[in-house]
């Protein structure tokens, strides 16, 4: 049975609609990363499931019990916002007790459960600080050792890692993984950092526009996403528009500008379709010389940087725009590539790892964008 | 998963605890918590005060047929507004220079010029009154400093003097907040852009501290509109609306008493509410700049010349006004009037009363604003009862302290005096905490906006109650405004004139007494008067740092 099941939850706000026609079933233990822009309607979305806004019309199950119009405090789940809200006038053991004695412990029996939960996010020798004497990654740590006191096998997290430093929230986003599976919670996280979702993540639920677009592991999402905004938005990719002009079996060749056209291994699309081709920016290979054999064109190198593993080459392809390739460095090196602007390359896209869209309604460049 | 702890191992009073904390999670509960703030703040402190006055009935009007009375009237009535919008603008002008000093300046003269300007907020009202009347007006103070040419006599010019320095400190402490508070980085991005200091405030800082400008004017006005003590005492045979309702009180003329009552309510409530709508639509001027003279303006020599005219005026029209009561109530240390007033002698026995009942109007209708205060401030801050309701609310909690308070006070004993077996204290009681509502709900709800939101919304999915979060996260989160505002409340408790001089019959408060000696209805020494206001001033300093110290250790 699922620990959390929304049925069509829908939420405005006036004429918005922050969520809308929202399912989605998490199991218990399950790690679930909501990823999508600025906007997306992430918050509302938690914001939801924590009972801290009522939807305008649906149904929210925890545990299998309907909670849609419970208030939070009888929900059992706990919510940790942004900036961790904790509570300035009490020492970190008292923030941390704070759960158990309202879930109704005896004050002392609270203290022990706030003793173990910091010494299991290792500030158990903080315990008599206040908030304002730790630092963000400390606060961090306080805030889920707060929201895990009480018991709660459900807890909502509000982009945790946001107010961290780059270099640290790498660690500590792993580290929120193996506490959270460690004590066999539920996990909503809430993020915009597709990384962040692509590496903790059971499974990632891409919200654009309050509609979930979609749902699956990580690996499904990045190998095959349902939408150009998805291609774009997780993993990142180059898209070429045109029309269907071959179509054979595992071959649809498309037409993307006079004399330039690529070949595709899937095979969804019919004849004369407008369509949208896309391939990812670390599958596009660069070569020096080539002979112009299927998917591979001429262009000229625009600009690299350098990324640290990885190269990143922009390169026109005259009428069909401008692609971009990540090079793995070792690979360039070895492979003595271009670094020179305006030098002439060759760009290569296996024809299975070359995915074909639907013309989008919008325009490609409203489709993709991320904000 | 663990369980809550069962019954036998809890405490007495965690069992309690926990009980009113589950009750406080029904929604009847919540709404009953907030239907006692809503209807305390319209049983006692808005409906009697605003609409009591209508029940006078026809009375009201008898006034019209007097054309002389009609014309006093009116003539003290707009009095009244043309001193009190004077008085707000001049010290505007004088004290916003001042309050960007205190904040801005690295002098090492800052905390105690701060500290001088709360002066006039620490002396109560009457004992500034008769301060102003004394160095004003005596052959002592400005006579003997300038020339007995300076001497002026009790009337407007007094009256406006008296005023200014009694509302000076409210736009300074409201000004200081505002500036601690905005950042400088638009002041220093307007700078780097090649604008000179002069221009950076007038363009970029001025408007956008007008939020807290028009507050300051508003409390300046409102306190000036109100004051009806001390200015009773500085008025001389000029009257403005509360004296003319003193003095209509005193003749035993019913109608005009009510008439302007009326007036005086609906005029200054109609003007609050007009600067409400109005005023954020109002723009400062700044698409011009004069860069030359602006520049001049930014000059050392330029602000160290604003700066000795400001503490010029200072010194001259607030500090020295206000503590020359010093030296009467000196004199009564050595002739004899310090033994009489121990003893409780003569006059004394009833100053002595007056005082035990101010202070315990104050403690009284204080409490009562607390508890009552709590729930609605709450729910304006909160929004709890929709945004549009809320707001009117946030409105109306205005109005009490906008109304001069004699008219107030006029309004609430007819509307109580309707109803039989309300006694005179607690009429009292009801006029005081209708006045002080204000202060203590305003500081209320200031401090629970401050707290996040999501400091609640954690606290509810944790599982905590309406009550325990109240308990345990609201009130420490604001205790400082708590007391604070509740400091406010008394203090301005203890120092009310107004309301008191129309509500009260047999019952006299200690600023009205002092009243009564200034103006020779009781018999009494200067001496004597200058050791009541200092006994006066001496309770309110030591009130207030008693509560200080107590809000140190809470």
């Amino acid at each position: 049975m699922p620990t959390i099941r929304l049925e069509n939850v829908t939420r405005t706000f006036g004429r918005t609609k922050a969520i809308d026609h929202v399912s989605l079933e998490i199991a218990e233990g399950e790690y679930v990363c909501v990823l999508g822009p600025t906007g997306a309607g992430k918050t509302t979305l938690l914001r939801l499931i924590a009972g801290l806004t009522t939807a305008t019309s649906g149904r929210i199950e925890l545990d299998g019990r309907e909670v849609t119009h419970i208030r939070p405090e009888d929900r059992n789940a706990s919510y940790v916002p942004q900036q961790y809200a904790l509570f300035p006038h009490m020492t970190i053991r008292d923030n941390v007790a704070f759960g158990p004695l309202a879930r109704g412990f005896a004050p002392q029996e609270s203290l022990e459960a706030a003793d173990e939960m910091l010494r299991l996010v290792r500030l158990a020798h903080r315990a008599t600080a206040f908030p304002h004497e730790l630092s963000g990654g400390m606060q961090q740590r306080v805030a889920l050792a707060r929201g895990l006191a009480g018991r709660s096998p459900l807890l909502l997290l509000d982009e945790p890692l946001g107010a961290i430093d780059a270099r640290l929230r790498m660690i500590l986003r792993y580290e929120l993984r193996k506490l959270a599976k460690g004590l066999g919670v539920t996990v909503i996280h809430v993020t915009h950092d597709q990384q962040e979702a692509m590496s903790i993540a059971d499974r990632i639920a891409v919200l654009r526009d309050g509609v979930i677009r979609q749902f699956g592991r990580p690996s499904e999402i990045y190998e095959a996403p349902e939408s150009p905004f998805l291609a774009n938005f997780v993993g990142g990719a180059n898209f070429l528009e045109g029309v269907v002009v071959r179509e054979e079996r595992d071959a649809t060749m498309i037409n993307i500008a006079e004399g330039f056209s690529i070949t595709s291994s899937h095979d969804d699309h019919g004849m004369g379709d407008f369509v949208v081709a896309s391939f990812r920016q670390e599958g596009t290979i660069i070569l020096r010389n080539a002979s112009l054999e299927e998917n591979i064109v001429p262009g000229t190198l625009i600009s690299t940087s350098f990324l640290g593993s990885f190269l990143r080459c922009v390169v026109n392809l005259g009428r069909a725009g401008e692609v971009i390739a990540k090079v793995p460095v070792r690979d360039a090196l070895q492979r003595k590539l271009p670094d020179r602007t305006g030098e002439l390359v060759y760009v290569r896209a296996d024809r299975g790892r070359i995915m074909i869209f639907d013309r989008p309604a919008r325009s490609l460049a409203v489709e993709l964008e991320a904000f | 998963m663990g369980r809550p702890a069962q019954g036998s191992q809890m405490s007495p009073k965690r069992r309690v605890e926990l009980f009113f904390d589950s009750i406080s999670s029904s929604r009847g509960a919540r709404i009953t918590t907030y239907a006692i703030g809503v209807l305390f703040f319209l049983v006692i402190v808005f409906v009697p005060p605003v609409f009591g006055i209508l029940l006078g009935g026809p009375r009201i009007f008898e006034m019209l047929s007097h054309a002389d009375l009609l014309s006093r009237g009116a003539s003290a009535i707009a009095a009244s507004f043309l001193i009190a919008v004077t008085v707000s603008l001049i010290d505007l002008a004088a004290g916003l220079p001042m309050a960007w000093f205190i904040v801005r300046s690295r002098s090492s003269w800052v905390s105690t010029i701060d500290t001088l300007a709360n002066i006039p907020f620490i002396v109560p009202t009457v004992a500034l009154g008769y301060s102003v009347l004394s160095f004003w007006g005596g052959s002592q103070g400005i006579g003997q400093l300038l020339g007995s040419q300076f001497v002026l006599s009790p009337g407007w010019q007094m009256i406006v003097l008296l005023h200014f320095a009694f509302s000076y400190p409210v736009i300074v402490r409201v000004m200081v907040g505002a500036l601690q508070g905005y950042k400088e980085v638009y002041e220093t991005a307007a700078r780097t852009l090649g604008a000179s200091t002069f221009t950076a405030v007038r363009t970029v800082s001025l408007p956008l501290l007008k939020p807290a400008l028009v507050a300051g004017f508003l409390l300046a006005f409102a306190r000036s509109l109100s004051e009806t003590g001390a200015t009773v005492m500085v008025a001389g045979v000029f009257e403005n609306g509360p004296v003319f309702i003193r003095n209509a009180r005193a003749a035993g003329q019913e109608s005009p008493l009510l008439f302007v009552s009326l007036v005086l309510i609906v005029a200054s409530s109609l003007f609050f509410i007009a600067i409400r709508v109005f005023a954020p639509k109002m723009r400062l001027p700044v698409s011009t700049v004069w860069p030359r003279l602006e520049k001049r303006l930014s000059s050392k020599s330029a602000v160290a010349s604003r700066n000795f005219l400001v503490f010029a005026v200072f010194l001259l029209f607030v500090i020295v006004p206000s503590l020359f009561v010093v030296l009467p109530g000196a004199g009564a240390m050595i002739d004899g009037t310090l033994q009489e007033a121990i003893s409780a002698k003569g006059i004394w026995s009833n100053y002595w009363q007056s005082m035990g009942v101010s202070y315990l109007v104050a403690l009284v209708a204080t409490c009562l604003n607390v508890v009552a205060g709590l729930p609605m401030s709450v729910l304006i801050a909160r929004k709890r009862s929709g945004g549009v309701v809320s707001g009117i609310l946030d409105t109306l909690i205005n109005i009490p302290i906008v109304v001069p308070s004699i008219a107030l006070g006029v309004s609430i004993g007819i509307f109580w005096g309707g109803i039989t077996g309300i006694s005179e204290f607690w009429l009292l009681v009801f006029a005081h905490a209708s006045i002080t509502y204000t202060y203590f709900v305003r500081s209320m709800i200031a401090a629970v906006e401050s707290i996040p939101v999501e400091v609640e919304d954690v606290a509810r999915t944790l599982g905590a109650k309406p009550l325990m979060i109240f308990r345990r996260l609201t009130i420490p989160l604001s205790k400082y405004a708590l007391v604070a505002g509740a400091i406010m409340a008394f203090t301005r408790s203890i120092d009310e004139t107004g309301a008191t001089l129309a509500v009260a019959k047999t019952i006299t408060t200690a600023p009205v007494l002092m009243v009564d000696w200034v103006k020779g209805t009781v018999p009494a020494s200067p001496h004597a008067i200058g050791l009541g206001l200092a006994i006066l001033v001496l309770t309110s300093f030591a009130s207030l740092l008693v509560l200080t110290i107590a809000t140190r250790r809470t």
